[in-house]
């Protein structure tokens, strides 16, 4: 179906439908005697992992060997790049030595892109986060998730029409949000994040997007989900919060505000968690909390990009 | 480019109906025999004859849906395939499972659909069924039941309706002489 996934910008509604629909087949085949698929059998995918990453690194290659492919893993860190290897050097690199398939991390905004449309290599690639631009597959397992609880076995072919998603903390560098309100709202949902002033975006116009700085009153609303992203202490060169403690209490889900959210309104988190910080830890381990869900979805949804970007013929 | 219809709706039912008896027959003693539909015409199409065996065995014959699309070897080279549901509705182990499809051509469905079934247990026994068989076997793979046997030619495209998905019961063969 594509050559790429490097964004859910411009995602439509089918797309998005069908691509977690496949996620539901591949979540199934991880129920059964042998997990292990030959789909992928003679496929090389690279982990291209410049920034550090434990989760959606051992994710991406727990979702690739499942569907038999070869990994190679590649940490910046002990590699070449630490002396120096530019991001061409490294790709053309990847391509004389056979890779179909590269996931890559990268603190630069749009290095995913470049990576797909230098020529650099012919592999498909996947976007596993850049820099504070986007993250596809969080938000695709989210997206996964959200309709998981909604729907359960009934899920497939549906999108989240109506769904009120409310996403909170350092909106300015997260990719989960930005790569969320393309994917959720393409999905039929709404969005409205809230930050304090000095962690929304300057422009967000062009975005489908209500925003604020209160928390309570987005509580207070009753939305479907609460999605708390982590506050990003490396990403933050300048003081954005006072202190710890005043971002707790203003924009942290305390148990308190987590208790007057409805009763089937889920809490969601991208990991890993600040407990005490965004989210309390009572809250993170109460049963409206989907983090487990989230990580164990996330095999699954990586299984279907894998498969939707290398699987079939490739145009390159 | 022409049209002919080969099976009428009346010779669909009739041949789902024979199959159905060939395929009590066949395995009369099996304790638990279970019928698995390649989607989505196979899918079905062991539905219908599950129905039909439940009545004509007098016990109750199980029908599900096994996907073959994640097990193909011939995925490269075309569009990405979109994957379907997968239902089994008995353990596997020891059962005598029934693989069901609308038209055995290249067989190569038919082996992705064999390893799939291992992913799930090891049956006691694999049987295969199909409304059509139009030729041009690419594997050693051989039907047990049959409901019409139609030598084709590989240009030409042999098509099975059934009301369920398509309004109407009618195998139809297209194209060929040019």
């Amino acid at each position: 179906m594509s050559d790429h996934l490097l964004s859910t910008k411009g995602f439509t509604r089918d797309r998005a439908v069908a691509l977690l629909d496949v996620a539901e087949d591949m979540a199934d085949t991880q129920r059964r005697q042998v997990k292990k698929l030959p789909t992928l059998r003679g496929t090389t995918i690279v982990n291209l992992f410049f920034e550090d990453s434990t989760r959606t690194r051992i994710s991406f290659e727990a979702a690739a060997k499942r569907l038999s492919a070869d990994v190679i893993t590649f940490s910046a860190k002990g590699s070449s790049v630490s002396k120096g290897e530019s991001l061409q050097d490294t790709a053309q690199t990847l391509q004389a030595m056979g890779a179909d398939g590269i996931v890559i991390r990268h603190s630069s905004s749009g290095a995913a892109h470049t990576l797909a449309t230098s020529g650099w290599t012919r592999a498909g690639v996947v976007n596993a986060g850049d820099g504070t631009h986007e993250h596809p597959t969080q938000a695709l397992l989210d997206a996964f998730t959200i309709r998981k609880r909604r729907h359960g076995d009934d899920s497939r072919g549906r999108d989240l029409d109506g769904l009120r998603v409310v996403i909170v903390g350092d909106i300015l560098h997260s990719r989960v949000a930005r790569s969320n309100v393309w994917l959720l709202t393409a999905l039929g949902a709404s969005v409205h994040l809230v930050a304090p002033p000095t962690l929304l975006p300057t422009h967000t116009e062009g975005w489908p997007v209500t925003t604020g700085i209160d928390l309570d009153a987005a509580v207070d609303d009753g939305p479907d989900a609460v999605m708390m992203l982590r506050v990003q202490r490396e990403r933050m060169t300048e003081a954005f919060f006072p202190t710890a403690k005043e971002y707790a209490s203003l924009y942290g889900l305390s148990v308190a505000r987590a208790d007057r959210l409805p009763a089937t309104s889920l809490v969601m988190h991208p990991g890993p968690m600040n407990r005490g910080l965004e989210i309390a830890g009572a809250v993170a381990d109460s049963p409206r909390s989907t983090v487990l869900e989230q990580v164990q979805n996330g095999i699954g949804v990586r299984m279907a990009v894998l498969y939707d970007v290398l699987a079939g013929d490739r145009a390159a | 480019m022409t049209l002919r219809t080969l099976l009428q709706a009346d010779d669909v039912r009739r041949a789902i109906t024979r199959m159905a008896h060939e395929l009590v027959e066949h395995d009369p003693d099996a304790e638990r025999l279970v019928l698995l539909g390649i989607p989505t015409r196979g899918a079905v199409l062991a539905q219908r004859l599950a129905a039909q065996m439940t009545r004509i065995a007098g016990r109750e014959v199980p029908a599900g849906v096994l996907d073959t699309t994640l097990y193909r070897d011939d995925l490269a080279g075309q569009p990405t395939r979109p994957t379907r549901r997968t239902e089994i509705p008995v353990d596997l182990d020891g059962a005598t499972v029934v693989l069901v499809d609308d038209v055995l051509y290249s067989g190569r469905t038919v082996r992705a659909a064999l390893d799939a079934v291992t992913a799930f247990g090891r049956p006691a026994v694999v049987r295969l069924a199909v409304l059509v068989d139009r030729g041009h076997r690419e594997l050693p793979i051989r039907p047990d039941s049959v409901g019409r046997n139609l030598p084709s030619a590989k240009t030409e495209r042999v098509r099975v309706t059934l009301t369920e998905v398509d309004g109407d019961d009618a195998v139809t063969i297209e194209g060929g002489e040019q």
